[in-house]
This record gives structure tokens, C-alpha cells and sequence, in this order.
């Protein structure tokens, strides 16, 4: 493997989806490659700043509006 | 997989209690928020969307028997609203502005090809970002930048990102909500990471 064809497995890499044989010769690679590690890292990097906009506050109309219709629904009929 | 974790959330929320549909309500707005931008022109009509995705789940709640986890229905009845949503608004639209290129599928190169020599090794290496302190990549000013770098990307980039990497739902329950296979779900989640690793490089060297 070289390294142009290894960035473009690293998702597939990170999500377990290689072949064992892939995989290792993966692994291989990385091992003796600053380049693809410091790639990976920053996919990695990437991956968990993303995961930081799920922190978003409900603006304070919308939540009460959305709190009075659950207090409708729980006390109209039900089927 | 036999008990979800959000199997006694659906129980709870049947039952009524309302911290615990406030709990979502909270946990789920900036994923929601994220899914619902992409499709509708501003702030104020995504949270239309988000309010809509709501009160669809509370009309739909008695009849959900749990077949999927709560989560994953939720976010399909967001996906639902948003695309109903953008289809009423196609007909105020540019008819230009419908049929942007979607590379989502393609196997093109996720890193620019002049980035590495003739025999296919690092000749530009990325820079080794593990000196760039935790502050500045967390800053404000950098998830800005990621949230409309998302933001711009193709329809079926964004959707499978916004899933996997703010809702944090596995590969398979993506493949499962957007009826896609697995290999397209991983392929657009790569070219969707790779470019916002790309923006996130060009502003943190």
C-alpha cells in the first residue's frame, strides 16, 4: 500500500470495515509512515471537533412551546 | 441487540413524563438543527423543522411500538419533515439552486493527487496537528468554520456526517435511516470528512 492509496481507506479503517488482510497491511503502513499517521490523526481530529456541534442550547420560545404540547398531548385522548 | 438503551425513554415517554421528552428535546437540537439547515434557506425555518419533527413524534408516539430505537426514529421523522419541507419551498427557489453538482457517490480523490510524488507517496505530508492546543481547535471561531463547512456540503455528504459525526448514530443505523448501502454510507462519510479536515486545515496551520 502507498500512502496515496491509504488516506482515501482511513474511514473504512476507523469504522472496522477493512479485511483482516487490508487491515494489517494497513496497519503496516501507518506504522512506518509519519505522513499517513499524522492524516489519521487529524481525520480523527476532525471526526471529534464535529462532535462538538451537537452542544447547541433550545432557544427558551421554542422549548416552551414544545413543553405546553407535550402537556397537551399527554392529557388529550388517546386511542 | 435486544434492549436499547432508549427502550425505557420510549416507556417513559408514553407514560408522559415530560423530563424525560425535555431530555431530547435538549440532547437532540443541535444534530436536528445541523439535518434541518441543509434544507430549508434560514435559521428560523430549520427550527420550524425541528418544532414540525416534535410534534410529528408526539401525534405518532402512541403507535410506535419500538420496532427501531427511539433515536433512530426520531431522526427519520426529522429526515421526513426536512425533505417535505424543501420540496414546498422548490417551487420558491431558483430552479438553478435544485440541481447543484453531488459528487457524494464518486470515488474521486479525497486529498489533492499533487499532494504526493509519482509513486503515490507524501510529497506535501500533513502537518502533525498534536502541537495545535485543545483551545484553539475547541475554539468558537473553529466550529464556525466546521458547522458551515457542513453546512456546504452536498445534500448526501451532509446528511450522512451530521448522522454519524453530531447525532453519533453508527454506520449501520445510518445505512438503516437513509435507506442507503453500507459502502455509499462510508464512501460519503469520507469525502465528507475529508473536506472539513481540509478546512480545519487550511485555518488551524
Amino acid at each position: 500500500m502507498i500512502c496515496r492509496e491509504v488516506v482515501e481507506l482511513m474511514t473504512d479503517y476507523l469504522d472496522g470495515a477493512l479485511s483482516q488482510e487490508d487491515r494489517a497491511r494497513f496497519e503496516d503502513h501507518i506504522a512506518g509512515c509519519n505522513g499517513c499517521t499524522a492524516y489519521l490523526e487529524q481525520l480523527r481530529r476532525t471526526r471529534s471537533v464535529i462532535g462538538r456541534l451537537a452542544a447547541e442550547p433550545v432557544p427558551a420560545g421554542l422549548e416552551a412551546e414544545l413543553l405546553s404540547a407535550f402537556r397537551s398531548w399527554r392529557s388529550g385522548p388517546r386511542p | 441487540m435486544s434492549r436499547r438503551p432508549d427502550d425505557s425513554d420510549l416507556a417513559a415517554l408514553k407514560a408522559g413524563d415530560e423530563a424525560v421528552f425535555q431530555a431530547l428535546v435538549q440532547r437532540y437540537h443541535g444534530p436536528l438543527m445541523r439535518l434541518a439547515v441543509g434544507y430549508v434557506r434560514d435559521r428560523s425555518a430549520a427550527e420550524d423543522v425541528v418544532q414540525e419533527t416534535w410534534l410529528t413524534c408526539l401525534r405518532s408516539l402512541d403507535r410506535f411500538e419500538g420496532r427501531s430505537s427511539l433515536k433512530t426514529w426520531i431522526f427519520g421523522i426529522a429526515l421526513n419533515v426536512a425533505r417535505t419541507r424543501r420540496r414546498k419551498d422548490a417551487r420558491v427557489l431558483p430552479f438553478a439552486s435544485l440541481f447543484r453538482r453531488d459528487d457524494s457517490d464518486s470515488s474521486a480523490p479525497t486529498v489533492d493527487p499533487r499532494r504526493f510524488g509519482s509513486e503515490g507517496k507524501w510529497r506535501t505530508p500533513p502537518d502533525d496537528w498534536s502541537n495545535v492546543p485543545e483551545s484553539h481547535v475547541l475554539s468558537r471561531e473553529t466550529l464556525d468554520r466546521v458547522r458551515s463547512a457542513i453546512d456546504r456540503l452536498p445534500p448526501r455528504q451532509r446528511e450522512v456526517i451530521i448522522l454519524r459525526d453530531v447525532a453519533g448514530f453508527d454506520a449501520q443505523a445510518v445505512s438503516a435511516v437513509l435507506a442507503i448501502t453500507p459502502e455509499n454510507q462510508r464512501v460519503r462519510l469520507h469525502r465528507a470528512r475529508a473536506a472539513v479536515r481540509k478546512v480545519l486545515e487550511e485555518y488551524l496551520r
